[in-house]
Order: C-alpha cells, then structure tokens, then sequence
C-alpha cells in the first residue's frame, strides 16, 4: 500500500506534497485500486526537471468525486522499466504516449506502437508510412486501407481492417497525422505573456474545433485556479449555456451523420438544418458558431441581456419541439434505420471498462461515468446534469443516448436561461493577471459532448508553466470504436464510427 | 410511408434563397474596420495569439487573423472595430493584409479577379477534394456545412467529391502538420492538371495560431501557388461558397 495524495477537482497542490514512490509499488497498487475499487486513470504521464523524469499519476474515484496523485522517478540513467499495460489495459496509450515523449521504454507492453510520431519526440519511431501494421494470413483473408485521407470532408487518420470476406476480425487506427505540438504551443505563448492580463483560450479552443467551448472553458478554468480567481456567477452560467448548446449541436449533427450512414437521407437532412439553428444560436450570443471567441481567463467576453436570453430560448423550444416530434417518426419508426443500428458494433461493459471509456460512448455500454455528476463544479454544482446511462452498448444506443442527452441539455439551457435576470449587473468577467505560483500542479476538468476533458498544468520554481498536459475523451475512445468494429461487416464501419465520432486532432494534439 | 410524407412537412423550406445577399448576423466577427487614431500602444499586437495585428501605421492581416476580437476589445481607441460582412475572400496573400486605407467597396472590388479561362473551364461546374492537414475540425464542419440543405452550394455546381482523382482541385483546412504533408502532396497530384488550389481558413493560410510550430511543415506552399484565399477561424459557409463564386466569375 502507498500513500496517495488526495485532492479535489478544481484545486491547487504543491508538487512537493506529491508523494514520490517506488515503481512496483505504484504497479501493484494501481493494478488493486483499478481492479477492486472501481478507481479510474485519468492521467499518466511524463514531467522532464533537470536530469530527471517524474512520472504522475492520477486516478479518480467516481463514487466520491476524489482524486488522488503519486509520482515515481526515472534518473537519467533509466532507459526502461517494466509495463502497467499487462496488469491494467487501460494504461495502454498512456505509457505508449510516455514512451514516445520520454524515451523510457515499457518492457513487456504488448502493443507498443507509434502514437504521434512528433518530430522533437525522444522515442521517435521510423517514418509514418512504415506504421507495423498487425497482419493476418490464410485463405480469404484480406486487408482494406482507408486514408489518411477520407471520401468525406473530415480530418486525416488510417484505418486498416483485417477482413474474412465481409467480416472485420480487427481493425487498427493509426493517428498522428494532425500532430501540430499544440501543447508547447500553449505553454510558450502562457509563458511570454506572463505578468500581463493576456491568456490564450483561443488555442485551446483549436485542441478540438468541436468541443471548442469546452476546451476553452476547461483551460479558463486551468487558469483561474492557478490564479486564485473566482469568476462571476454570470459568467459561469453563460459558458454552462454555451457547452450544453454545443453538446445539443454535436449530437443533433451526429444522429444527422448517421442517418446518412445508413442511407436515410430525409433523417439526415431534417437534423442537419435543425442542427444549424442551434449553432446559429451559439453564433448570436458570441459571434462564431462553434463558440470561438466567447471564453477569456476570468469569465466571457459576451453578455446575455433579456433580449437575447428570449431569442435563445425561443430557438431552443423551436428545436426541441421538432427533434420530440422528428425522434419517433425518423428513427423509431422507421425499422429499415433500426436494424442498421441495432445490435451493430456492440462493446459490453465489462470492456468498456477495462479499457478505459469515457463519455457517452461508455454510458451507452453501462459505464456510469459523467464528470458533471461525479466531479460536479461551477453550475453544475447547484443545478445538477442528469446522467444517462443505458445498458446494450451498441450503434443504437450510442445514437440513442445523444437523443436523451440533448433533450436534457435544453432543458437545462431553459433553466439556466431562467436565473439570468436575478444576476442583472453581474459583470460577465474579471480581470486576472498571468502569474502563477511556484511549484503547483493543478488540474481542471469538464464533460465535453464527447467525453471527460482533462488539462493538468505544472508550474517551475519560477511560477514558468513547464507542462500542459491535454487529455481529451478520443485518447480513451479510439481503441473501443476498434474493438467496436470486431465481427461487424466491413460496410458497419461508417455507422460505428460515426455513433463514436472521435477527434483525430484532439487525440494528436 | 405517412411518416415520411409528415416528416417532409414538417421539415418545409429550409434553403438560403438568395446566397450572395445574405447578411450574418451580430456580432458575428468579419471585415475588420481600422480607423484613423491609432496611438501605437500596442496592446493589440501582444494580446493577438497569431500575430496578425501590426501598429503605427495599423494594419491587421486577415490570413493570420482568428477572428477573435481580443484586438477590438483591447484597443483604448477604439481603432479597430470587426463588421458582419462576410465576404473576406481574395485571390492573393497580399490583398488580405488590411490597413486604414481600405474601404469594404474598394477591397471587394479588387480581392478577387476572376479570369475568362476559370470561367470557361469551371464556371459551372467544379468539383473539389478537402484535404485537412492538421485542421481543428472547425473549418471541416463548415465546409460540410456548405453542402447541407441551408447552404446547398450544389445548386451552383460545386461539389465536394470522395476522391482527389475527380477532383478539380483542392481544398486545404489546417496549418499543414509534418505528418500530413505528404499525404496532401500526393492528393495534389491525383488531380486534373488544371488544378486549382484553395486555402481555407486562418491556419491553411498562414499557419495561424499554429505558425513556426514546431510541428508543422508548409514546404508544399513554396511549391504550389494557391488560387483563393479565404480567412475565417472557422470559415464562414457564405464567405466560402461566395468566395468560390466570385472565383469562378459567376454572378
């Protein structure tokens, strides 16, 4: 047993007060807490100081909404050490990750294989074309290669399916392609503004285009904890309005994408046209319609006045009255989409859970997990987000649940919208100065559309942020859409992919 | 069957009837204004994340701008004020790099001449490749966003195909990571030999927030000489497709 370090969301530690343990050890107890007690890894990875580096290591516990961090030592001497992955799966992409930036090689992982192929990465390994690829020989087997570039406007990644006629007995993902080295790019410009009111959410909102309020919020956050500030109440229920109406927009325009799968072109193009009146909304209130521009360090940059807040609800009751009607008459009634859904690209809890899901893809296979529930901060403290979880895990559930999902997210807007006027004059922001303190690891998350967002910064000696690290839902997604795929027709992959739709660029950072 | 014909109803018209009229709304970020009483403080120019703003005299340029609105807010005088019109496109580097000079008339007028030969070869019918190099995904879903029953740019017969080998150019979103440049070489290459070369958004342009990341490798740029330009953070769907139509010489 070791000593953890216990903390909350949304708080501050000194890195000094991280206890430093033994490698077998941390295995051992990690390979216990993960296996018996039910806590999740949220993050792994590597801090270079001096010669030296440190490993950190954090696990969640959902049922209390804790968090707890211990950290090893590799001197510079250590060139390996003996791999989590075998005893914990879900470790798998973490230590590759760690691999690859700090050349500390994980004996005995069994997958150990390129992540980003990051030009200034420590393990960098072989060119991108060459990816070793897993291979299947017999009689009828053969392989299909799709990418990096894709018949659809999307972003670049490889898939290569091991097929038996029309059946996929594996499929490999291979990313790295939208490698942009995002992460430094955050800690040198937050670092050449410091000691000015200057911060840069608009990188963070690049991290994933999509989840651009959420990412953005979660650095905000990141920031404001760092900075001891704490922002306008009004503030904090715009940002919440903004990430449900992003959460509505994404699923709305995922259950469009699907439709189109599957070849239902009136579904498809009804959602679509409803999904532009809410991304129009978001437009109203900030000026771009992914939400770009809205979030600062220390609040937002728009106000709600009474005018607004009635447009918005009138647009939300609009779609919600659609969607209530549109729902049954497109999808459940239509049993050519149902048995297209059902049953098709199904992960059972159990590995779900082992490997490491997050989001709404893991509730729809029974995995209780909902950072807005479990680590519940800002708005979400006082009025608290349902949480959906449905049990069979397939393409239908996963399409269902952002069905559940948005209606929930309206009426949460709509309530949010209602407390509005008792905040008349709030100021929307406050000003906040970039100076961190010295030696401080914080952590700030939120539940993004698709998933937990996770940003972890970690200052010097000189208050310097020295990493940043981003863990976006995809990291965890991307092997359970793999595993998804798994005795399903070549022909499924679109619709599993899509009930999935993960970020090549918020997983390549 | 009766469900259908309901959800038909219910759906209605939905398309943009008139694209090249059609106003954003407020406060939606697009042409910026530079007026006259610049005192050179320069707050813009350390807040702007991409470097696109410069002073004395002021100039902001669009292919680095994300369109962010951090400089407006920042500038004690109130030099800098972003309008809602949309139309940002151009079919040079240069003409993007706005000063206080510029008139919206003036700059629409000369952003983007279009040529009989364009005209005769594409002016009805285009069919262009996307190739994301490192995009956020925000341009990609706009671009996608062009092609739904709002927007529908395939009534004036552009088309987004599935692969480069129908293609007559090319689309690049993103600052063009390393990883990708290759890829989007040969893309490029799989197109008919009259391609054309479009840049879409901040990042294809100048690399953005993105720009002399360590990451990224616009060598293809020195190589290829794009044809359009077209700024946003995300690009706008009506600024794409009247871009393209200003492009192709249509009225």
């Amino acid at each position: 047993m070791i000593e953890w370090k216990r903390f909350n969301c949304s708080s501050m530690i000194n890195t000094a007060d991280i206890p430093v343990v033994q490698l077998d050890d941390l295995r051992d107890d990690i390979t216990n807490k993960v296996r018996l007690e039910d806590k999740r890894v949220l993050a792994f990875f590597g801090v270079k100081r001096d010669e030296e580096t440190i490993l950190y290591i954090i696990l969640g516990d959902d049922t209390i909404s804790r968090l707890f961090i211990a950290s090893a030592i590799f001197t510079k001497d250590t060139t390996s050490y003996r791999s989590f992955t075998p005893e914990v799966p879900s470790l798998h992409l973490f230590e590759r990750e760690f691999y690859e930036e700090t050349g500390i090689l994980p004996t005995g992982h069994p997958w150990l294989k390129p992540v980003r192929y990051g030009k200034n990465h420590k393990a960098r390994t072989g060119e991108i074309e060459d990816y070793p690829f897993y291979s299947m020989d017999g009689e009828e087997i053969h392989e299909v290669a799709v990418g990096p570039v894709h018949a659809g406007v999307i972003e670049p990644g490889h898939f290569r399916f091991m097929c038996h006629g029309e059946n996929v007995y594996h499929l490999e993902i291979q990313l790295g392609y939208q490698h942009r080295g995002i992460e430094k790019i955050l800690i040198d410009k937050t670092n050449s503004a410091s000691g000015k009111n200057i911060f840069f959410p608009q990188i963070a909102e690049k991290i994933s285009g999509d989840s651009a309020v959420a990412h953005a919020s979660v650095y905000a956050g990141l920031m404001e904890i760092l900075t001891g500030t704490i922002i306008p109440q009004k503030a904090m229920v715009i940002r919440t309005i903004c990430l449900e109406l992003e959460r509505a927009a994404v699923h709305i325009g995922d259950l469009s994408a699907i439709f189109n799968d599957v070849g239902f072109l009136m579904g498809s193009s009804t959602f679509a046209a409803l999904r532009t009146v809410i991304i129009n909304t978001t437009l109203l209130i900030c000026g771009s319609r992914y939400g770009m521009g809205l979030i600062r360090a220390g609040g937002v940059n728009f106000d709600i006045n009474h005018e607004l807040a009635a447009k918005i609800l009138s647009n939300v009751n609009y779609v919600q009255n659609r969607i209530e009607k549109l729902i049954p008459l497109t999808m459940l009634d239509q049993p050519s989409v149902l048995t297209r859904l059902e049953g098709t690209g199904t992960i059972d809890s159990h590995t779900a859970r082992l490997i490491g899901m997050v989001g709404p893809a893991a509730r729809a296979s029974g995995v209780p997990i909902d950072i807005r529930t479990d680590y519940p901060s800002g708005m979400y403290r006082q009025y608290p987000a349902r949480k959906v979880v449905l049990e069979k895990g397939d393409v239908f559930s996963r399409s269902y649940i952002r069905y559940i999902e948005m209606m929930h997210s309206f009426n949460y807007v709509k309530e949010q919208l209602g407390i509005i006027p008792g905040l008349q004059g709030a100021r929307a922001s406050s000003e906040i100065i970039n100076r961190f303190p010295t030696d401080a690891l914080s952590l700030s998350m939120t539940e993004g559309w698709r998933g937990e967002i996770i940003h972890i910064a970690i200052t010097d000696k000189n208050g310097k942020l020295i990493r940043y690290k981003i863990k976006d839902p995809s990291f965890n997604n991307w092997s359970g859409l793999a595993l998804a795929v798994r005795n399903n027709g070549v022909s499924d992959f679109p619709l599993c992919n899509k009930s999935f739709n993960l970020s090549y660029c918020g997983h390549d950072l | 069957m009766l469900n259908l014909i309901r959800t038909r109803i219910i759906q209605g018209r939905q398309y943009i009837s008139d694209i090249r009229k059609a106003e954003v709304k407020s406060p939606f970020r697009g042409y910026p204004f530079i007026k006259n009483n610049c005192s050179g403080c320069g707050q813009c120019v350390e807040a702007c994340p991409s470097g696109a703003m410069k002073i004395s005299p002021a100039a902001i340029d669009l292919g680095k701008c994300t369109f962010c609105g951090e400089c407006e807010r920042r500038c004690p005088d109130n030099g800098i004020e972003f309008s809602v019109l949309h139309k940002l496109s151009a079919d040079s580097r240069d003409k993007l790099k706005i000063t206080k000079d510029f008139e919206f008339h003036e700059f629409q007028d000369k952003a983007i001449i279009s040529t009989k030969e364009i005209k005769r070869l594409f002016g009805r019918s285009l069919k262009l490749r996307s190739v994301s190099a490192g995009g956020c995904n925000g341009c990609e879903m706009e671009l996608n966003a062009c092609s739904n029953v709002n927007f529908d740019m395939g009534r004036f017969g552009i088309e987004i195909v599935a692969s480069p080998k129908h293609a007559d150019g090319i689309i690049i979103t993103g600052p063009i990571t390393e990883n990708m440049a290759k890829a989007l070489y040969d893309s490029y290459l799989c197109t008919t030999p009259d391609r054309i070369l479009i840049l879409m958004g901040s990042c294809a342009i100048s690399g953005g927030i993105f720009d002399g990341g360590p990451e990224l490798n616009r060598d293809f740029l020195k190589k290829f000489k794009p044809d359009l330009y077209i700024p946003g953070c995300p690009v706008h769907p009506l600024t794409f497709i009247n871009g393209v139509i200003d492009f192709l010489g249509r009225k």
